[in-house]
């Protein structure tokens, strides 16, 4: 309770300012509803409003603020409408929905566990993929003094280029050579978790210090021996380390990969939410893409304390 | 056809030559060091060239390293523009907007100890989120033009500056707080002449991490909605023509601008945290 104490209050603060906020922010559209509705409202032609500033009009209509919290299409949606929003879209489109999965037997494409299934795939698709050749290539870096000279700087300088530029051009190419579906989002996905697992992983391979490998070679240990025993169990907190590193990149990654093709996913529903100023729908699908990206940490996280605790390097 | 079979054979060469110069008798010289590197990436550049002649892979798919640099040398004023309304206007402010109220935050963080417990949990799971996707949002609340892409680069490099720079603030051991106790140091005092110097290491890292942050939120930001102008505009628009010359130098622009802002803060780095172990040579 000590630790929850804490977090629970920050978060309770982030709400409330949230709902405070919502009211500066909306003020237009609210009093525009609300002088539809009949209540007087001060400046009392929508073009003084719109040059009037936020605050004043707040103060002004004091009494006229009471849809601030429930406008459609609000600049800033309050945190039980965004809810509301994921609650629709999810639950209520597949349970009640005609295209929900209970009506029609598969998930509807309106619903935000359809897209987020989408990116899921693509995410966790390019994340093996990236995490794989990643660990491929730190442990060729360690064995190949060749290949640790000529590739690991430019391991490194990659990680200082925003990689995601590359995206838009990545799916357009894979594209119109045939390659469609997941594949395109996988590999821009892949290549963001590519580095930060090469790099954790060179890191950790490195780890065992020159005792421990003297130890190795008094006991006359092969290469394959010292790898196995010694090289690949020392890298594992640091291999846990990247890749959770690498699973949040390859979300963004994916995500980044669905603006330019419009094929479903939670990029491809944040993008059409800002063409058609659907607010609630955009920060519903950061919500899910919050949540998604928290699981799959934790999933790593939870794998990673069951190993090392089984490998007795638990802290 | 011969071209491919040229390449695979300077890609041999030029593997051999790296294995004799980093195993060979020069392995431990300085040149060894810078070469190997330069001689493998010029090789990629050269097997890219001579595999895309060879097997007249068509422009709109790869376009060749010679023709990306004839755009790049043709369209220098149009990429320079493009630079300063991303990088210039959109990413540096918000990298010194963000990075700085992240500090500024973290110092008051870490004075209580409360805030530390509720704000650290929640800025860790901040910083694992994907925060591109708050782009669409601050575009609408901005505009289309640099403030909105300042605004994502805000929010994107915040946390982990403010997660790094708390952690850096805890970095001090008991015997160095000691002794500034018995000095009748002050919070203040013992702030500025301790807590902050040996927090430097840790704030740079995460003045690192911020740089590669700011230019992708920058780019990416510019993807749902932009002045005519600006790298992103120009990566999005130029796909859209299946221009992917003109995108690739815009890569290029992207990848010297990270370098070079990478590099700009790993020096400040040196200077300021001489002191350190990793530091000294």
């Amino acid at each position: 309770m000590n630790k929850l104490g804490p977090v629970i209050t920050v978060i309770l603060a982030i709400v409330a300012f949230w709902y405070v906020a919502a009211v500066p922010m909306n003020v237009q559209e609210t009093l525009t509803a609300a002088e539809r509705a009949g209540v007087a409202v001060t400046p009392d032609n929508a073009r003084a409003r719109s040059e009037a500033g936020r605050w004043s009009l707040v103060f002004q209509n004091l009494d006229a603020l009471g849809g601030s919290w429930s406008v459609d299409r609000a600049r800033l949606p309050s945190p039980h409408q965004v809810l509301t929003e994921i609650y629709n879209s999810t639950w209520d489109e597949e349970v009640n929905g005609r295209r929900g999965i209970v009506n029609s037997g598969s998930f509807s494409n309106r619903s935000l566990v359809y897209h987020s299934g989408v990116t899921l795939g693509a995410t966790v698709l390019g994340f093996l993929i990236g995490a794989g050749f990643g660990i491929l290539l730190a442990v060729g870096i360690v064995y190949s003094r060749t290949m640790d000279r000529s590739v690991m700087p430019w391991a490194i300088v990659s990680q200082t280029i925003p990689i995601v530029a590359l995206a838009p051009m990545i799916i357009v190419v894979l594209y119109s050579i045939g390659i469609g579906g997941m594949m395109p989002k996988a590999v821009i996905s892949a290549y963001l978790s590519f580095f930060p697992v090469v790099v954790g992983m060179v890191k950790g391979l490195r780890s065992p210090d020159h005792m421990q490998l003297d130890l190795l070679r008094t006991y006359n240990a092969s290469k394959s021996q010292g790898f196995w025993k010694l090289r690949l169990p020392a890298s594992m907190p640091y291999l846990f380390t990247s890749l959770k590193i690498g699973i949040a990149a390859s979300l963004v990654g994916a995500i980044v990969g669905e603006l330019p093709v419009q094929r479903g996913g939670l990029g491809a529903r944040m993008l059409s939410g800002s063409y058609y100023g659907q607010t609630e729908q955009i920060w519903a699908a950061l919500f899910v893409a919050a949540i998604l990206a928290a699981l799959m940490v934790a999933i790593i996280g939870w794998i990673e304390a069951r190993t090392l605790k089984r490998m007795g390097m638990a802290v | 056809m011969t071209l491919v079979i040229l390449a695979l054979v300077i890609w041999v060469a030029a593997w051999a030559l790296n294995a004799w110069l980093s195993n060979g008798p020069l392995s431990n010289s300085r040149i060894a060091g810078i070469a190997v590197p330069l001689i493998f990436g010029a090789t990629v550049l050269i097997v890219w060239e001579l595999v895309v002649r060879g097997m007249n892979v068509a422009a709109v798919i790869l376009p060749p390293p010679s023709v990306i640099a004839g755009t790049f040398a043709q369209n220098l004023p149009t990429l320079w523009a493009d630079a300063v309304q991303t990088i210039g206007k959109g990413a540096v402010s918000g990298y010194i907007i963000g990075c700085g109220s992240a500090f500024i935050v973290a110092i008051i963080v870490d004075r209580y100890d409360f805030l530390r417990r509720g704000l650290l949990p929640v800025g860790n799971f901040m910083a694992a989120l994907p925060i591109v996707g708050i782009a669409p949002i601050l575009v609408m609340w901005f505009g289309f033009d640099w403030q909105s892409k300042s605004a994502v680069v805000v929010v994107m490099v915040f946390f982990p500056m403010l997660v790094n720079t708390v952690a850096g603030l805890r970095d001090t051991s008991a015997m160095q707080r000691d002794l500034m106790h018995t000095y009748a140091a002050g919070y203040f005092q013992t702030l500025i002449k301790l807590r902050l110097p040996a927090a430097m290491p840790f704030v740079f890292n995460g003045l690192k991490i911020a740089t590669t942050l700011a230019l992708i939120g920058a780019i990416v930001a510019e993807f749902f909605g932009s002045p005519v102008l600006g790298m992103g505009f120009r990566i999005s628009t130029s796909v859209g023509q299946l221009a992917l010359d003109m995108v690739w130098a815009e890569i290029v622009v992207a990848a010297l601008a990270g370098s070079a802002f990478y590099g700009l803060i790993a020096l400040i780095e040196r200077g300021v945290t001489f002191w350190h172990p990793s530091q000294r040579k």
